[in-house]
């Protein structure tokens, strides 16, 4: 990690830590002065605001591991002795579920981000896989910690996801069984779930590190595409970025504290406050929303083993996007159909969410249930519509879109970009 | 026009103070809670005061009881303890203050000071070495009654050795303190409410 | 920033339209839509309501409803009935509470302490249904946080899951089936279309008018005594509300200065760039 820094330590102190760590020089290079596009927009924010929510997280999850007990018949309560008795335990629990939604939808509005812009074209292949593997183990840190309070929907919505691994042929018992410590979720699975949601936010801050190394080796992309040309292009991060950053972080805090303060289970299953009891499922299973999508994916397929593929395939297939996307224009501005393509794609996805909160018999976003045996709307084949269309888009839309598309004109520099907006020569519209 | 742009850059500093200000008052108020959440919690505060039922207690006997997690010694001591400990010269003791949280701050540790209500028989009082917190042994030591081969009274602390007498002053060794003396009240003549 | 915002929206719009009609697959019937003191931004708990809540609890509900998440030092806690602490000790002794071990190895009962939890009305959940019929009576501490009301994303973005009203419609809303229901009904149970786990509920109607006198001699018929109930379990539920919403609110007013500062900074800063 060699910046483009001329770090000069100033003080003696300076001067002899220089010759043994340099911290300082990497610190100057590679967060203060790191040259960044001139050009990037607030949904570039949401990186330095996921930094904050995994920083967030790692703070509260520490201290409410101090007053949590991780054994089934003490967990719930443990959970409510947190909300009643410990000094301000109430805030710093309610910070910890709210802020996994939060992280959730951060990290949303970061994935597609990049997938508008193109940041995962060539040079940035291994940035865009290191973020899709964090998005994975996110996603595994926050299902063991949905565990933990030991609600109905906490023990119901663990046996279901382990449940998933039984449809691997031949070993699939003897997996579940094994990440159970049993014959069903119990109390071995709950203390290693506890276990790996202490250890895996860790993992999450090395992944988060290399993703940063990996954006720095060939810096940021930027709205045009456009590679940075010159010195003209960039500004340094710090005060620039670390000040828009820091604006948009702290808009997204006060929307982090309407959910904490003024919803605080708006977002949470209401069932989770029913202690766990294995012998009573609950009338309706749902995993948290930010599952959702693949919640559908899975039950859009009647056979067991494919919809478990499907289902993990649909993240997995973000692994190739790369390659994927056939066209050698990065940002969505300058490609007319993508564009449209991209947010019909967003939509799939939220119609997915959608497809997936629902019973699987149900007419889609209705509580009545459909006759059996007819063609009807339900959430079920809602599913199955959108989820044909989310994977059409990586196959085979997205290939044959960059060898048919023809694109709009680049501008010649990030630069000229800029100054073109700032004096448009016809109003804007 | 050099005035304008110096007017320019006091705002400027103004409005970046400000900002650095309201920033680091916040984050030092976020702090609060994170601290807070590791002093004792509601339930642990309620739990704070017990009842002790002193009537079992033979005279010569002590038993010992868990209030806020720590051993607190009851004796019920005999006459000649008593004597004892009334028999020693304040400038004899290694800390001549009572140590106790029914008398006030640094009055003298007298016997009668390190008991509650003038209730002499019942001696109450944290078994923690003043120390390192270790629990002291009953009726070990040179500090206790002896007669012919049995001791009583006095405690002896296995940990580093140090001696405390019938009032369980420290007498010898490396404790600074006299065993502390909890915050008790006699509820009836045979009932007492610690905490 | 302008069509960033503007993204916000319509995608924000897109998701509420959508989200009207989601909703579970409850069959129960919505709770009737009352509203209390606690509701909204800046609601807080009624004292008075929750002392007579509690009243209603303790000579009703606690003869078969355990609220084992309470603790009696809680009614004198801020936020909560204001009970004095003096109140809340002669409250607790009239509860027998199962301590020990004592010196002769037996269990032993004593009076209450403001530091005990609520006891609860059986020994375990077999000795409760046994004495129900083979009904399990809930715990009630969290009874209103794990009770919807009603469903809907964005109802419950706006009016909350409706737990409170929960529990005064299953008190107040036995009626007489239809005679189509009438011929599913099982023995011994009653139809209750509030309930949420079928039409028919084992809890015969627990009030009737007057049962409960109230020492502010507030009124006591079964709409009133099960509204001050229901309000007395959203307490129970959520004791921190108040200080959370009044926590809440100046941490909103600090964020929203602390953007305003920083949006002018950035300005400042990118007035150069720009």
């Amino acid at each position: 990690m060699s910046g483009p820094s001329n770090y000069q330590p100033k003080s003696a102190f300076g001067k002899w830590m220089h010759e043994r760590l340099p911290i300082m020089e990497l610190v100057q290079g590679q967060a203060l002065d790191f040259p960044t596009p001139k050009n990037l927009n607030y949904w570039w924010t949401f990186g330095g605001i996921l930094a904050v929510m995994l920083v967030a997280q790692l703070v509260t999850g520490i201290v409410l591991a101090m007053h949590y007990t991780a054994h089934v018949d003490m967990a719930f309560d443990s959970v409510e002795h947190i909300m009643r008795d410990v000094n301000y335990g109430w805030l710093l629990r309610y910070l910890h579920s709210n802020g996994a939604s939060m992280f959730f939808i951060a990290v949303y509005v970061h994935i597609f981000r990049g997938m508008y812009y193109g940041s995962y074209k060539a040079p940035r292949e291994v940035l865009w896989m290191i973020g899709v593997l964090i998005y994975l183990v996110m996603m595994a840190t926050a299902f063991m910690g949905y565990v933990l309070p030991w609600g109905q929907m906490s023990f119901w919505g663990a046996k279901v996801i382990t449940n998933l691994f039984s449809a691997i042929p031949f070993v699939g018992e003897s997996v579940t069984t094994w990440l159970w410590g049993g014959y069903s979720v119990d109390n071995p699975t709950l203390n290693r779930f506890f276990s790996l949601h202490y250890l895996l936010p860790f993992v999450l801050a090395g992944l988060v590190g290399l993703h940063i190394w990996a954006l720095h080796v060939p810096g940021n992309n930027n709205p045009t595409g456009v590679n940075v040309r010159g010195s003209q292009d960039t500004v340094p991060f710090h005060p620039y970025y670390t000040m828009k950053d820091g604006f948009a972080i702290v808009v997204f805090m006060l929307l982090y504290s309407a959910f904490t303060f003024f919803g605080p289970n708006y977002l949470g299953d209401a069932i989770n406050y029913l202690p766990a009891n294995p012998l009573s499922t609950p009338s309706h299973i749902v995993p948290e929303w930010y599952y959702l999508p693949f919640y559908a994916i899975l039950r859009a397929i009647p056979n067991k083993l494919i919809g478990v593929i499907a289902m993990f395939g649909s993240i997995l297939i973000l692994f190739a996007l790369p390659w994927l996307d056939t066209s050698r224009v990065r940002s969505g501005t300058y490609r007319p159909i993508f564009k449209q393509i991209f947010w019909i794609f967003v939509v799939v996805c939220i119609t997915l969410g959608f497809a997936g909160s629902g019973p699987p018999d149900n007419y889609f976003l209705s509580h009545e249930a459909a006759p059996p045996d007819e063609w009807h709307l339900t959430y079920k084949l809602v599913g199955q519509i959108a989820a044909v269309c989310y994977f059409a888009f990586f196959f085979p839309i997205l290939p044959l879109l960059g060898l048919l598309e023809s694109p709009k004109p680049l501008p010649p520099s990030i630069s000229d970009d800029v100054l073109a907006k700032k004096k448009p020569l016809v109003p804007a519209e | 026009m050099s005035t304008a742009v110096h007017a320019d850059v006091n705002r400027r500093d103004f409005l970046f103070i400000a900002t650095g200000a309201v920033g680091a008052v916040g984050a030092a108020l976020t702090a609060w809670p994170f601290i807070s959440q590791m002093n004792p919690d509601a339930s642990v505060l309620a739990m704070a005061a017990i009842e002790v039922d002193l009537a079992p207690i033979a005279e010569g006997q002590e038993i010992t009881i868990k209030w806020r997690g720590n051993p607190v010694f009851i004796r019920h001591r005999t006459a000649k303890e008593i004597e004892l400990a009334k028999s020693v010269k304040l400038e004899d003791l290694k800390d001549p203050t009572a140590r106790s949280a029914n008398v006030k701050d640094g009055d003298p540790a007298t016997d009668e000071n390190r008991v509650v209500g003038g209730k002499e028989g019942f001696l109450v009082m944290m078994g923690v070495c003043t120390h390192l917190g270790c629990i002291p042994i009953g009726n070990e030591g040179d500090y206790g009654v002896v007669e012919g081969n049995v001791k009583s009274g006095g405690w002896y602390c296995p940990c580093h050795g140090s001696q405390y007498d019938t009032a369980g002053r420290i007498r010898k060794g490396p404790a600074p303190e006299n065993l502390f003396v909890p915050k008790y009240e006699y509820l009836s003549d045979t009932k007492i409410r610690i905490g | 920033m302008k069509k960033m915002l503007k993204t916000f929206v319509v995608a924000g719009a897109g998701l509420m339209l959508l989200a009207g009609a989601a909703s579970a697959s409850e069959v129960q019937r919505d709770a009737k839509a009352i509203s209390y003191s606690f509701e909204g931004p800046f609601g807080t708990f009624d004292k008075a309501q929750l002392q007579r809540g509690y009243k209603v609890y303790k000579e009703v509900c606690a003869n078969c409803h355990s609220m084992h998440l309470v603790s009696f030092r809680n009614l004198s806690e801020h936020g909560g009935p204001g009970f004095s602490t003096e109140q809340v000790k002669a409250l607790a002794a009239t509860f027998t509470v199962k301590d020990g071990p004592g010196n002769d190895g037996e269990m032993f009962d004593r009076p209450g302490l403001p530091s005990d939890r609520f006891p609860s009305p059986f020994a375990n959940e077999q000795a409760a249904r046994n004495s129900n019929a083979g009904a399990l009576p809930p715990d009630l501490s969290l009874i209103t946080k794990f009770r919807p009301g009603w469903f809907g994303t964005i109802n419950q973005l706006f009016n909350g899951i409706g737990g409170p009203q929960y529990v005064y419609s299953v008190l107040t809303g036995y009626e007489e089936p239809s005679e189509e229901i009438k011929k599913e009904q099982p023995e011994g149970k009653l139809y209750n279309p509030y309930f949420a786990n079928g039409l028919f509920i084992s809890m015969p109607p627990p009030l009737t008018d007057g049962q409960v006198t109230f020492d502010d001699g507030a009124p006591n018929k079964v709409d009133d005594m099960a509204r001050d109930v229901s309000a007395f379990l959203a307490w129970t539920a959520e004791p921190k509300m108040e200080e959370r919403k009044s926590l809440g609110f100046m941490v909103i007013i600090y964020l929203a200065i602390l953007a305003s500062l920083l949006y002018f900074v950035k300005k400042k800063i990118w007035a150069d760039q720009h």
